[in-house]
């Protein structure tokens, strides 16, 4: 229940921003990153922001999960 | 497993770490119910030497979710007018009456899936005359987001949108948990998105009470065994610290806009863990001046009961870790993922149901 996906905001409205995950765009709260701006990379639970990334963070925890899926083909799942 | 990357190099490096420290039987706990999946997926237990036991916790929000809750929800869903939302998680979950918000949803009651708490208000503003109550269900990781769809919902003056409040906190539930003598945590895999929110110094008064190592680690498997190599290094030492294994997204305050968020809503109560019982101060009430906002308060329910379990489930010494669950006698046998008998079986992220799919 506890999954976080990284994200990058392509745009905000308001409170609310949009944000890619590969390529798919996805409404995010931003309440709880006042600070983040259109670019940044966030962590993504439950519709909401949770955390501001920087860009080197969430490429290495993209490039993780990414390495490790194509390691085991068998074991692709939720993020 | 055939890669060569550096992840792969990550992974050896670790798993020779814990088999050097590893001398006696040692038990430690992975808390967070993403960290117990992971584990099953990647069959990292097959990895570690026989005398280390990685026990489940109480990490499956949905699985420690009083049945009281689950039934109150229900008759909400029943009541005309109303419209009760929730993570899709919580709908198979059997309440205190052995019913499901499924089963309930499938006569008639008014049960919607969404996927954020922000989707509910968006429907509460929607349906001004329907109201629209969401099932706050949730560790520190979720429970931000809700509090903040709280918020919305009162500056958006969305007067119909409440939450049934049922979250918990994980820290003070870890120091609980050492306490009983039948469990012997000797260290902790914390969670990584639980931890991303209230930050490293959160585990301080963990480490302190029950002279235990607290270790945050994130979800992939290197990020776990790197963690479990240093709890088990940490036991081996006679140390008890806190570490970051993953500074990525875990900071040492967490994430302090969300905090002050919870601060600003919820106060700190006592909450009904299901299979456990009541822990003083691990849950999380609605503020008097959020009681607007309360699906407990605006409908006059009564506070959750920690319910009894279905007989012969063993869901309670399963989530405090004391066995694991091919130790319940009916794991396999009588209950199936296909006709579970408790909340471990039926959450996809509960212990029984990971080690069902991926074996033990
Ligand atoms: S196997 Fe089934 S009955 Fe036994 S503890 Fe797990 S959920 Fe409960």
């Amino acid at each position: 229940m506890c999954l976080a996906i990284p994200g990058r905001i392509a745009r905000i409205e308001g409170d609310v921003g949009f944000a890619e995950f590969g390529g798919a765009e996805r409404r995010v709260g931003l309440m709880l990153v006042p600070g983040a701006r259109v670019g940044d990379w966030v962590l993504v639970h439950a519709g909401y922001a949770i955390q501001t990334l920087d860009e080197e963070e969430a490429l290495e925890s993209l490039r993780l999960f990414e390495e490790l899926l194509a390691d085991e083909p068998g074991a692709a799942g939720a993020p | 497993m055939t890669g060569a990357g550096p992840a792969r190099v990550r992974v050896e490096a670790a798993v020779r770490r814990i088999r050097e420290a590893v001398a006696r039987p040692l038990r430690i706990m992975e808390v967070c119910g993403t960290h117990t999946m992971a584990i099953g997926r990647h069959g990292l237990r097959s990895l570690f030497p026989p005398d280390l036991r990685l026990l489940s916790g109480p990490g499956c929000p949905v699985c420690v979710t009083p049945g009281s809750d689950i039934d109150q929800a229900i008759d909400l869903a029943r009541r005309p007018g109303t419209v009760v939302t929730t993570f899709g998680d919580m709908l198979r979950v059997p309440g205190a009456r052995r019913e499901t918000l499924d089963a309930a949803r499938a006569a008639g009651a008014h049960v919607r899936i969404v996927y954020s708490a922000l989707d509910a208000v968006e429907l509460a503003r929607n349906e001004p005359a329907t109201e629209v109550v969401f099932i706050g269900v949730g560790f520190e990781t979720t429970s931000p987001t809700i509090a903040a769809a709280m918020k919305s919902a009162r500056e958006g003056g969305v007067a119909n949108f409440s939450v049934l409040p049922s979250f918990k906190l994980v820290p003070p539930a870890m120091t609980a948990l050492c306490a009983a003598p039948d469990v012997r945590i000797e260290g902790f895999l914390c969670p990584g998105h639980v931890s991303a929110i209230i930050g490293v110094r959160a585990y301080a008064p963990v480490a302190e009470a029950a002279k235990v190592p607290c270790v945050i680690a994130g979800f992939d498997p290197v990020d776990i065994l790197e963690g479990v190599a240093g709890i088990v290094e940490q036991v081996r030492d006679g140390r008890h610290e806190v570490v970051n294994g993953y500074p990525r997204a875990v900071h040492e305050d967490g994430n302090p806009a969300a905090l002050a968020l919870l601060e600003e809503i919820f106060e700190v109560g006592d909450a009904a863990w299901r299979g456990i019982g009541v822990i003083p101060r691990t849950g999380l009430n609605v503020r008097e001046g959020w009681a607007a906002l309360d699906a407990r308060r605006k409908f006059g329910l009564p506070a959750p009961e920690p319910d009894d379990l279905p007989e012969g489930c063993s869901c309670g010494l399963v989530m405090r870790g004391v066995i694991v669950p091919p130790e319940c006698p009916l794991f396999r046998g009588a209950c199936t993922p296909a006709a579970p008998v408790g909340p471990c079986m039926v959450s996809s992220e509960g212990a029984c149901a990971a080690y069902h799919k991926y074996g033990g």
